[in-house]
């Protein structure tokens, strides 16, 4: 039997979302995989969406707004775009990457979109069900994904991102302005911290690990587990859960 | 039966065969029945039709239903039709919730009807997943102050003011000058009529006597307040402080020539700008034979990428004037490309040409040099220097920004572009309007405009504030963004964020709030606030998350 994949879409209203009734007002016929959840902007979607439609087993995700330069609401596509190419890095980072597409689909494009629908759903369909729906890796794999939302909705990254465009052009407070490829190092390094930080207090949620032991589970150096720990303790995140023969145990205290 | 008992009714609309003749509506009726919280189902041949919204209305109260779906066609054209149908049964409209199964489905996938039956299952139940977590929104009413500001006191102001007048607004013009008129005040003839610019300006009388307008010349805005329908400005005219309430502001402060000093060898006497030749030949003082004028005088350059529009223009217009009066003048326009757009402008250039008027092109890494007795130019097509004698060069200085133009545009906070001229909200779509509701912007604060694209740009943004001014009260969207004060901590991050500038900082809270009227609805600050503190009405993370969820698990 042919791989029916579970594909969700966010569209915009003003355009992407036209664009798809403008699909069904030419009768152009397209695959039936998709299912739409209309919001006004592209930019509304929050990455955290997107980690919770993985974890909750679909197996691609299509995120459509206006043209760059056309949005409805001038320059909510431009942030869109920051967020999911933000995503993508942190997908990236847990092996989990390649099952979102993020383009622009004007409300004059039916056909275009019938054509985005039925090449996302050939792709996905060719890269086969999510990992999650294979028993043997799902633990481990939505372990990662819950820390990847997690680093999501923490307010480092969120920061980061939503900043991204006035540090960039604007300047800070002090009017210095980073130049992007600068900011994407400090962003790529963010990523990873606050992924492998979340990945820490899911393998230690309910029960007291040693850095070594934690080390071998998220196949992290243990000299760097444990400027993470002691990060996350600072955070008041993560305590000393008991201390076996000198080697302290870690736990997570708190939920994020 | 409680309060706070979720009540959906869904009606599964037929449209005739457009979804019954694919998808199966029998199935999804009684698939809808045994979904969270639904007390209710029907097929309608057509939900639009009277019949189906009557029947809407009576099953909201027959069955005590606060949420109501249609699953039919688009949101974006029947959704206004099924919210006003709940609201007239008692039903807050943001209650309802639309699922497209017409568009988005059955019109898609005619040739495989059970895998659409499939699809609409699933819609229907996202949109039951939703709906459970709708909340009742109210939308917003503004009273609109029916007088209007304009900044600036150009043809462009004086034009803006003088249409809203006449259609019984109040208006006050400030203008920082002393008298009202612009850089029209400056000019002898204008093109390509060749009429006097003192003609034009004969428009101050009727601005400055109309009973609808008030004018503030030697005037500074200080402060800027308010929203669309509810401005307040604050004037400083003679170190004393006006206040002033308008519904809309129209931005209408023009431009300024770049000054000429530092260029080929100005002096003001043998090497002068364009404007002082205007001021020659409007006194009739003009003493030469050989003149040549030098077109794209810093700009169209690395520092100023833009044209200045205007000035290729009033060179040919010029030139033209000069060999009227000097026939036997010899008159050199070195120019790099010559703009001369439409049908009046291009016949205007031809004429310039049969006069014997003579062009030549220089390119920009090889500008004319000022010798003492002749100008040399490369000319590319002969591949050779060429002297051409003078004793008058005219500089073509372009028009630039304001100086205060940044500091208006902070006051009023609408955007500025790269040089510094003020930045519409689309530049095919919304010409003269600011992405911020009620602020408008015409002439040459926008670009360096001519005197007919002044007029056509405060026609238009009049036009456009009228929309605004003639009603009495502005309806807005309910479902827009809130801020949790519990969660906030003042980051700031969603202010720069908003293109509408609908965010503010409370300062004694030390978080942010949104202005409702202001506010679009867009919901990117909410998606993008470190704290997580931002509520998007009627698209709430809940609510999104939820359909999210029953899709994935719903195998």
């Amino acid at each position: 039997m042919v791989f029916e994949p579970k594909i969700l879409g966010f569209l915009c209203n003003w355009c992407s979302y036209a664009g798809a009734d403008l699909a069904g007002v030419s009768r152009i016929q397209y695959p039936t995989n998709v299912r739409v959840i209309r919001v006004m902007c592209s930019g509304r979607v929050d990455p955290v969406f997107i980690a919770e439609a993985f974890i909750n087993g679909i197996d691609g995700v299509l995120v459509l707004g206006c043209h760059l330069g056309d949005c409805h609401y001038i320059s909510g596509n431009y942030e869109a775009e920051l967020k999911i190419k933000m995503l993508t890095k942190s997908l990236s980072m847990i092996g989990f990457s390649d099952r979102i597409r993020l383009d622009w689909v004007s409300a004059a494009e039916g056909n275009r979109f019938a054509q985005i629908v039925s090449e996302f759903t050939e792709h996905i369909r060719s890269l086969g069900p999510s990992p999650i729906k294979n028993k043997k890796s799902k633990k481990e794999i939505i372990d990662n994904l819950n820390a990847v939302k997690f680093a999501l909705y923490d307010k480092r990254l969120r920061a980061l991102v939503a900043r991204q465009r006035e540090l960039t052009t604007e300047g800070n407070v002090y009017g210095e302005i980073i130049n992007p490829q600068e900011f994407n190092e400090i962003l790529d390094n963010a990523i990873e911290n606050e992924i492998i930080r979340h990945k820490i207090l899911e393998k230690i949620k309910n029960k007291g690990k040693s850095v070594p032991d934690i080390a071998n589970e998220i196949n992290v150096e243990p000299h760097k587990v444990l400027k993470h720990i002691v990060t996350l303790r600072a955070r008041g995140l993560v305590d000393v859960d008991q201390i076996n023969e000198e080697i302290p145990t870690f736990i997570s205290i708190k939920e994020v | 039966m409680s309060n706070d008992e979720i009540r959906i009714g869904v009606f599964i609309c037929h449209c005739g065969s457009n979804i019954g003749g694919v998808l199966d509506i029998s199935k999804l009726t009684e698939y809808a029945k045994v979904l969270p919280n639904v007390v209710y189902t029907a097929g309608n041949l057509y939900t639009c039709s009277e019949v189906g919204l009557t029947e809407i209305r009576e099953k909201i109260k027959e069955h005590n239903l606060n949420r109501v779906i249609v699953a039919s066609c688009s949101p974006r054209t029947h959704e206004p039709l099924f919210r006003a149908t709940c609201q007239e049964a008692g039903l807050n409209p943001y209650l309802f919730e639309m699922v497209n199964i017409r568009d988005q489905d059955s019109w898609v996938h005619m040739k495989e009807p059970e895998k659409g039956t499939e699809k609409a299952k699933d819609l229907i139940r996202m949109g039951v997943y939703k709906a459970s977590l709708l909340e009742p929104l109210e939308k917003v009413q503004v009273d609109v102050i029916p007088s209007a500001i304009v900044i600036g006191g150009g043809i462009a102001g004086m034009n803006a003011a003088l249409n809203l007048a006449n259609q019984k607004f109040n208006v006050s013009i400030i203008e920082k000058q002393s008298e009202l008129g612009g850089l029209l005040r400056f000019l002898n003839k204008v093109f390509p009529t060749n009429e006097d610019a003192s003609n034009l300006l004969e428009i101050r009388n009727l601005v400055e006597n109309h009973e609808k307008i008030r004018v503030f010349t030697s005037a500074s805005i200080e402060q800027v307040e308010g929203f669309v329908g509810n401005y307040k400005v604050i004037l400083n005219q003679n170190k004393n402080a006006i206040q002033l309430e308008a519904g809309i502001i129209i931005v209408a402060t023009g431009a300024n020539p770049l000054s000429p000093e530092g260029y080929y060898e100005y002096n003001g006497k043998n090497v002068i700008s364009q404007l002082e030749l205007e001021s020659l030949l409007k006194n009739n003082k003009l003493n030469a034979n050989n003149i040549i004028m030098i077109q794209c005088v810093g700009c169209r350059n690395e520092e100023r990428k833009y044209c200045s529009n205007i000035c290729c223009m009033t060179a040919l217009k010029n030139a033209m004037l000069i060999k009227e009066q000097i026939p036997n003048a010899e008159i050199s326009v070195l120019f790099r490309d010559i703009q001369t757009k439409g049908t009046i402008y291009e016949e205007y250039y031809r004429k310039a040409r049969e006069m014997g008027i003579l062009f030549i092109k220089y390119l920009l890494k090889k500008p004319p040099v000022i010798k003492n007795d002749k100008i040399e130019v490369y000319n590319e097509f002969l591949n050779q220097i060429i002297g051409v004698p003078y004793d008058l060069v005219v500089l073509s200085m372009p028009l630039i920004a304001n100086d205060d133009s940044d500091q208006l545009a902070k006051l009023l906070k609408v955007p500025l572009e790269e040089n510094n001229f003020f930045l519409e909200a689309h530049v095919k779509l919304r010409p003269v309007d600011f992405a911020t509701d009620g602020i408008f912007v015409c002439g040459s604060a926008h670009w360096p405009a001519d005197i007919s694209e002044c007029i056509s740009q405060s026609n238009a943004a009049a036009s456009r504030a009228t929309t605004i001014l003639s009603k009495d009260v502005l309806e807005v969207e309910g479902s827009t963004a809130e801020v949790n004060v519990d969660l906030c901590v003042g980051c700031e991050a969603c202010i720069k964020i908003c293109p509408y500038s609908a965010i503010s900082k409370d300062e004694q809270t030390d978080t942010v709030i949104v202005n409702r009227v202001v506010c679009k609805g867009c919901g990117v600050c909410g998606a993008s606030c470190p704290q997580n503190a931002i509520i998007i009405h009627h698209f709430t993370s809940d609510q999104i998350l939820a359909e999210i969820v029953t899709y994935g698990g719903g195998d």
